[in-house]
């Protein structure tokens, strides 16, 4: 039952804007275009009103955990204007640049780290369709794009003319190349349990109760969830593994010498990259855009035409403005995990002292990799020995449906590429991307709507 | 010490690398105002540390042989400004040692209340600025609540905040306001349990563990050879408190008054009993870890931890000695009282040290010389035995735990 609520997802904001707002199924590449646009700007949104919101949550929850008020002035009850108040002091400050400073790669560092954590931001889904640019190996990009921010940090540390700066920069750059591999390792096992390195995939793969949550998938990837934690604050340098930066020590690491502007792009490409990361756990590991009790799916079962159930996905059997809503949840559902794990983040930082460099060092190659290390193992065991698990949904199943899949669509469609399983479901979007003709497809129930692709058995 | 780098070069992978020396401070946020460390660096490795001094000097011994002993009690609070009430006590009694003045008995427990108070506020300081050496600001501002409660106490006393001349020679510039034993109790009341919620925060804390144990590791012998007093000599494991071993006019103000001089009992290797029945019996104190040893960080920072209860135990004997004593508050002498010709030398228990103050007189009411003798001074000077071949971020972490106030050592 479950199983065929599973759609592969195909769909992405660029998709959607064309086909809900400008009515094109098959827009042209200038309509392709503004569409893609549209999605960029209201991706850059999510980074920056989510910066916008995090710093003035993390100065109120800070508050609160430190018995003050955090601000209370600006914008009303809450201060909740405090980050735009911020940000104007920030912009009228003079943009400073020390003399004995790289100027050009000091200049563009910030931007480096900003566009980095920006840019992982594509393929983060936050619901089924709800994704900037559909990635297959989104699992991939996103750490990959990540891994990216370190070389802003780097470059800041190097260029700034400053020691201080480059002890901060020489430790980032140990820290995070450290913590990658306990990282990638943790990242590693949801994906082979769900047997795709699609995000929207492995998200729509833990539909329904919680229990399906990957984390409660097998012990081992409930702990590879605690590590992938400790690992990603720590590659997204927060307290207590915030050594880059460390004010004690450090005066204020890779950003000594920055002010104003440049400095506030930091804190941007930070707080972007603690909500990705708690975004990237939240889909990985605690059932992505699903909420911990199946509204969305008895939505749908209530609004689902009995004649078309049958016949396909659950989400292909209702009208779109449920599967509009249904993905309203979803988006909400993500970013309150989301929101959670970076709640956690700063209680986190805001309790615990700062480790020393060689203490987060241990800490990465004592613990984090040899647990992971075991994890892994453990969890494919659990998957190949097909061991009690929490988890209903049988993802064996589904695997043979692609494996199915995959040959109907070698010998259906010639001259098609038919590089990943599910990436047969994509060839809509992926071809309309590339410019080229659509094959013309029977008529799916997907094309009404325009939100789940996939098509019948 | 030289700081000049003329070592040879040294080539590793065909690199040629090189020490680096690097300024820590004086605007450093964890130099605790204006220290400056002149650091020798190898990567994260320090290999050399030495302090400089003089970045808040500001002629408080010459300004003092230029002014009545009243007339510098002011002088005084910029010492230790985060123990101003001490500073104001030893200053008090050296004069009074010179012009061989007795006080009434109420004066002496009023000063032990207020000084035990300022002890009290200090370690709180001292306490939350060494949690943000090492990178959690939270302790701060919890021991920075309790002690802005103290500092409600002490300004309805004697209407200062910081600065506060009260204790002065002869006594105190006033008596405690009505209602101020019964506020001060309940203060006391609701900080009791506030001193396990600072264990829980950073003495137990795993992170605070690894971070302070076993590192800057000063022995008896050294702390002594050093001249380090206060908190930093005790935590070595040496049992020496002023006000049991210091000299009679100090001690007899606490004549009468249980309270334990903090240190580690070599042959059990525990701290002596906190007496926690006074505190209700949920209470407990954290173990010692396994990984802290005599001398290191932790028992440094244990100690102070500790003397904030035993700081707790006097101030409540003394409220209610001040409550049943006889006599006034103490009338400070005159501001242009003249002093015998003379000198005299007193050292008192200050929160961080044996603070002395050394005063010669010709007859005058000014007198001819004054000397502070600084507690933090001696105690910052062991620093650059302690840091030699840590790592860089041990040295905010040793420095702190010496607790050092510029103030008092540039005076």
């Amino acid at each position: 039952m479950i199983g065929s609520l599973v759609s592969t997802g195909a769909s992405t904001v660029t998709e959607f804007i064309s086909q809900n707002i400008f009515g094109l199924d098959d827009p042209n590449w200038f309509m392709y275009l503004l569409c893609g646009v549209i999605a960029a700007v209201l991706v850059l949104h999510v980074i920056a009103v989510g910066a916008l919101f995090f710093i003035w949550a993390e100065r109120k929850i800070a508050g609160r955990i430190q018995d003050r008020l955090g601000p209370t002035r600006v914008g009303g009850k809450f201060g909740w204007l405090q980050t735009l108040a911020d940000g104007v002091k920030l912009i009228a400050k003079e943009d400073f640049i020390p003399r004995d400073a790289d100027a050009p790669l000091f200049k563009i560092a910030p931007y480096i780290a900003f566009a980095a954590s920006f840019a992982a931001f594509l393929a983060l889904p936050f619901a089924d369709g709800a994704v900037a640019h559909h990635v297959n190996t989104a699992v991939f990009f996103v750490l990959a794009v990540l891994g990216l921010e370190v070389f802003g940090v780097i470059l800041a540390g190097y260029a700034s003319g400053s020691k201080w700066s480059l002890f901060g920069a020489m430790r980032e750059a140990a820290q995070v190349v450290s913590y990658e591999v306990p990282l990638g390792m943790c990242v590693v096992i949801p994906v082979f349990v769900a047997g795709t390195m699609n995000l929207t995939t492995i998200g729509e793969m833990q539909a329904g109760w919680f229990n399906n949550w990957l984390v409660f998938h097998d012990p081992f990837t409930f702990i590879a969830a605690i590590v992938y934690f400790t690992c990603a604050t720590a590659s997204v340098n927060r307290a207590p593994f915030d050594l880059a930066e460390a004010e004690s020590e450090l005066v204020a690491g890779f950003h000594t010498e920055y002010s104003g502007l440049r400095w506030s792009f930091f804190f941007m490409a930070e707080y972007g990259s603690m909500f990705l990361v708690s975004a990237l756990a939240s889909i990985l590991f605690f059932g992505g855009w699903h909420p911990p009790i199946p509204i969305d799916i008895w939505i749908l079962e209530a609004f689902a035409d009995p004649d078309l159930v049958a016949a396909g996905p659950l989400k292909d059997a209702v009208p779109s403005l449920v599967t509009f809503l249904v993905m309203l949840i979803g988006i909400a559902t993500l970013v309150a995990k989301s929101v959670i794990g970076v709640v956690v983040m700063m209680w986190v930082r805001w309790t615990f002292p700062r480790l020393r460099i060689d203490q987060v060092m241990a800490t990465c190659l004592k613990y984090c990799v040899p647990i992971a290390a075991v994890c892994f193992v453990g969890s494919m065991t659990w998957e190949t020995l097909d061991l009690p698990s929490m988890n209903t949904i049988n993802r064996y199943e589904i695997h043979e449906d692609w494996s199915e899949d995959l040959a109907v669509s070698t010998v259906g469609e010639d001259g098609v590429d038919p590089e990943w399983p599910e990436d047969e479901n994509d060839d809509e979007s992926s071809e309309v991307m590339d410019g080229e003709e659509a094959p013309i497809e029977e008529d799916s129930v997907a094309v009404q709507n325009g939100l789940s692709l996939q098509e019948g058995e | 010490m030289s700081t000049k780098v003329d070592d040879p070069r040294v080539i590793e992978f065909d690199v040629r690398t090189d020490e680096m020396l690097i300024n820590m401070g004086p605007q450093h946020p964890s130099t605790h105002g204006v220290l400056r460390l002149i650091l020798r660096t190898d990567g994260e490795i320090v290999s050399e540390v030495e302090p400089h001094l003089g970045y808040l000097h500001r002629c408080a011994e010459k300004i003092g042989e230029n002014l009545t002993p009243r007339q510098w009690v002011p002088y005084t609070d910029r010492m230790d400004y985060l123990a101003g009430m001490n500073m104001n006590l030893g200053w008090a009694l050296v004069v009074e040692k010179l012009l061989e003045h007795d006080l009434p008995e109420k004066a002496r427990h009023l000063r032990v209340i207020i000084s035990e108070m300022g002890r009290i506020a200090s370690h709180l300081v001292g306490m939350g600025a060494y949690g943000l050496d090492l990178g959690t600001f939270s302790p701060f501002l919890y021991a920075f609540r309790e002690r802005e409660k103290i500092l409600d106490l002490f300004e309805k006393a004697c209407g200062a905040r910081l600065t506060y001349s009260y204790l002065t020679p002869g006594g105190a510039t006033g008596d405690l306001p009505p209602g101020w034993v019964d506020e001060c109790r309940d203060f006391l009341a609701q900080f009791k349990p506030c001193i396990p919620e600072f264990h829980e925060l950073l003495t137990n804390n795993q992170i605070f563990i690894g971070r302070t144990a076993g590192i800057g590791v000063m022995s008896a012998a050294t702390a002594i050879n050093y001249g380090c007093t206060g908190p930093v000599l005790r935590g070595s494991g040496v049992p020496y408190d002023l006000r049991f071993n210091g000299e009679e006019r100090y001690t007899e103000m606490y004549e009468g008054y249980q309270f334990d001089v903090i240190v580690q009992d070599p042959e059990t290797g525990k701290y002596p009993d906190p007496h926690l029945e006074e505190f209700g019996d949920d209470l407990d104190y954290p173990e010692i870890p396994k990984e802290a040893i005599l001398g290191d960080c932790w028992h440094r920072f244990y100690v102070r931890m500790l003397e904030v209860v035993q700081a707790i135990r006097l101030v409540e004997q003394a409220l209610d000695k001040y409550e049943s004593a006889s006599g006034d508050w103490g009338q400070p002498i005159k501001l242009t009282q003249k002093l015998p010709k003379g000198e005299a030398y007193l050292e008192t228990e200050a929160p961080r040290g044996q603070m002395g103050f050394y005063l010669v007189s010709t007859g005058d009411s000014i007198p001819w010389r004054v000397r502070a003798r600084s507690s933090c001074f001696c105690n910052l000077s062991v620093t650059s035995e302690l840091c030699r071949g840590t790592l860089l971020a041990d040295v905010p972490a040793i420095v702190g735990s010496l607790d050092v106030v510029m103030g008092e050592i540039d005076r």
